[in-house]
């Protein structure tokens, strides 16, 4: 019994950092940008299959560094040429827009890399059980953990510390006043969505490892990713991280004593949050209304 | 009777024309007369969703759901219940439009992209329900084992399972009320507010306007037509889906209203149109019709916001 509630403890955290790495990304883009982008799924994909095509070539530590940069610039592009001229109308035409964007990348990798799933080697000694008790435990499953630990650690010091970072910050809570200041408020929100991006094909990278590639799989992970951001409060960053992790480790433990609703708890949690306190657990009053 | 008026009459008399003799010229020019009561329906559909994106001015893209909601309260309804088409309207409408009034309340604290990402999440909700419970909705595979039933009206009963004319005309007549029932809501002084809360909420609410529940009561009336509209699609397939309650469905509904025109009450119905028929088109030539849907999304909000009858109405004035 502790070992089946140790391993799904550890799933539910290990599927917590990947919510967290996806919801900290659309987190970054809904608060400057105040679009919801429904494709980031599907830019999780794009870093998975850019990693799939690379790997033979530069090794899965050379992929692990040059797909999510590879996934911003495409990103940046897909920004500046069909996002930034949505910025100044109803943010229902940039939903729909990345909506649509979700189906073309979906149905492109279908085409271009078949339906089938495809796997993405990794270095043997990642690939081996820590213990033979904990078999779960494996060195990969800790690698992506730790990876995804650094990866947000260094996002809030490049909030906390840099003059980028200062000045996303700065425009979430009034971009007006930053565009005053002389900010060049587009090419903020062009690296704002880079960042964001860089994010999902991170978590693409590190999925690819662990389940194989399918074109469908970024779609899963969206909505527990919107679920992580309204739990833990629209507009908080370390809220969408509390968020994240708490919606991993709940789905985790419920499938432990009740398999069938370990995807209806994570909806069961936000109602509660939003009845009993609708701005979310880190959010700040007025952000969300 | 003024020019603008009489032109009123002019339009929506050619409407109801265009509606009425639907499977006489659509058979012709290569449709099929199931085609056109898809269209009817799902055009309702669009046109529920507007009635709150299009004169309330909030988005919900988990509309879906009570779309889905619909059609397996029906479908529920004629397999376990009683084998009535009628009855299995009524419970479709009633089930759909009492789930949106109980999520609506927690959904109305919300505004703008918050509102719609809420909307969704809770959409969900229904589709993962309907996924799991097999026992009951079949899960996956879809809710069968029903079919809709002869009209029995005493004297003589009218077979709508067979001819698929009858039952386009009976669709017809639902549509009409549901559409009636539309039109009169927002002639009324509680849709002149709906309007006034889409225009400027903050003067409405200094106006003494109760905003939060004005947009409570448009959201669950929509759930209603919503709830109807599913009804009435499970009726059509006979058959009630899971992907009926998913997200994607929403924006789709979404995309259709788009399409035709946010701003008029007729829009979303040609929106359908264009959509489901170029959809059926779609998939019949390609399997990649999924990329080609995306695009339309892609281009239709950057070149035609204002859908097709806004474009049209520009392109005149």
């Amino acid at each position: 019994m502790t070992q089946l509630l140790l391993f799904n403890i550890t799933n539910g955290l290990i599927i917590g950092a990947f919510y967290v790495l996806m919801a900290l990304g659309l987190s970054l883009i809904l608060n400057l940008s105040n679009t919801i982008n429904f494709a980031h799924g599907g830019f999780l994909v794009i870093g998975g299959y850019i990693a799939y095509a690379i790997t033979p070539y530069i090794g899965f530590w050379g992929a692990l560094l040059v797909a999510p940069p590879l996934t911003a610039l495409i990103g940046i592009v897909v920004e500046r040429v069909l996002i930034r001229p949505l910025y100044g109308r109803d943010p229902l035409y940039s939903l729909l827009l990345t909506f649509g964007l979700a189906f073309i990348i979906e149905d492109g990798t279908r085409f271009i890399f078949g339906p089938q799933g495809k796997p993405v080697t990794i270095p043997p000694f990642l690939a081996q059980p820590l213990s033979s008790d904990f078999f779960f435990i494996t060195g990969y499953r800790l690698f992506m953990v730790a990876v995804v630990m650094i990866a947000v650690a260094l996002l809030f010091v490049l909030l906390r510390y840099t003059r980028l970072g200062i000045r996303i910050r700065a425009g979430t809570l009034d971009l007006e006043t930053v565009a005053a200041l002389g900010i060049n408020v587009q090419m903020l929100r062009s690296l704002n969505f880079a960042v964001g991006i860089f994010l999902a094909g991170l978590s693409g990278v590190l999925a690819a490892g662990q389940l194989g590639l399918e074109p469908t799989m970024g779609t899963g992970l969206l909505m527990p990713s919107f679920i992580a951001i309204i739990v833990g409060g629209i507009g908080s960053l370390p809220g969408t991280l509390l968020g994240g992790l708490l919606i991993g480790v709940a789905s985790g433990l419920t499938a432990v004593f009740l398999p069938a609703a370990s995807e209806a708890v994570i909806y069961v949690m936000m109602a509660v949050v939003l009845l009993i306190r609708p701005r979310g657990l880190l959010g700040e009053e007025g952000m969300m209304s | 009777m003024s020019a603008e008026q009489a032109r009123k009459l002019i339009v929506l008399a050619a409407i109801w024309l265009i509606l009425l003799l639907a499977p006489y010229w659509m058979v012709p020019l290569g449709g099929y007369t199931a085609l056109a009561t898809r269209v009817l329906v799902l055009g309702l559909a669009a046109m529920s969703v507007n009635f709150l994106l299009g004169f309330t001015g909030v988005l919900s893209f988990g509309h879906a759901a009570y779309f889905g909601l619909g059609a397996y309260g029906a479908g529920l309804t004629l397999k376990f219940l009683a084998p009535s088409t009628p009855l299995a309207l009524v419970a479709g409408m009633l089930l759909g439009g009492v789930c949106g009034a109980i999520l609506g309340t927690l959904i109305v604290r919300r505004r703008g992209v918050y509102f719609a990402m809420v909307t969704i999440a809770f959409g969900q909700v229904f589709y993962y329900i309907a996924f799991q419970w097999s026992s009951l909705t079949g899960g996956d595979d879809g809710l069968r084992g029903f079919s809709r039933q002869p009209l029995d009206f005493g004297a003589f009963k009218l077979d709508i399972l067979s001819n698929a004319n009858n039952f386009y005309f009976f669709v017809l007549f639902c549509f009409a009320l549901a559409v009636a029932t539309m039109g009169f809501i927002l002639r009324s002084p509680f849709g002149r507010t709906m309007i006034a809360i889409r225009e400027n909420e903050r003067r409405s609410r200094f106006l003494g306007i109760p905003v939060e529940r004005h947009i409570w009561i448009a959201f669950t009336l929509s759930c209603f037509f919503m709830g109807f509209a599913g009804a009435l699609y499970a009726l059509v397939n006979n058959f009630a889906d899971p992907r009926g309650l998913h997200y994607s469905q929403s924006g789709d509904f979404v995309m259709m209203a788009v399409m035709g025109g946010m701003r008029s009450f007729w829009g979303p119905l040609l929106g359908a149109a264009v959509f489901v028929i170029l959809q059926d088109y779609l998939s019949s030539i390609t399997v990649n019709w999924m990329s080609f849907v995306g695009l339309l999304f892609v281009l239709v909000v950057l070149f035609f916001p204002r859908g097709l009858l806004g474009f049209i109405r520009r392109s005149k004035a």
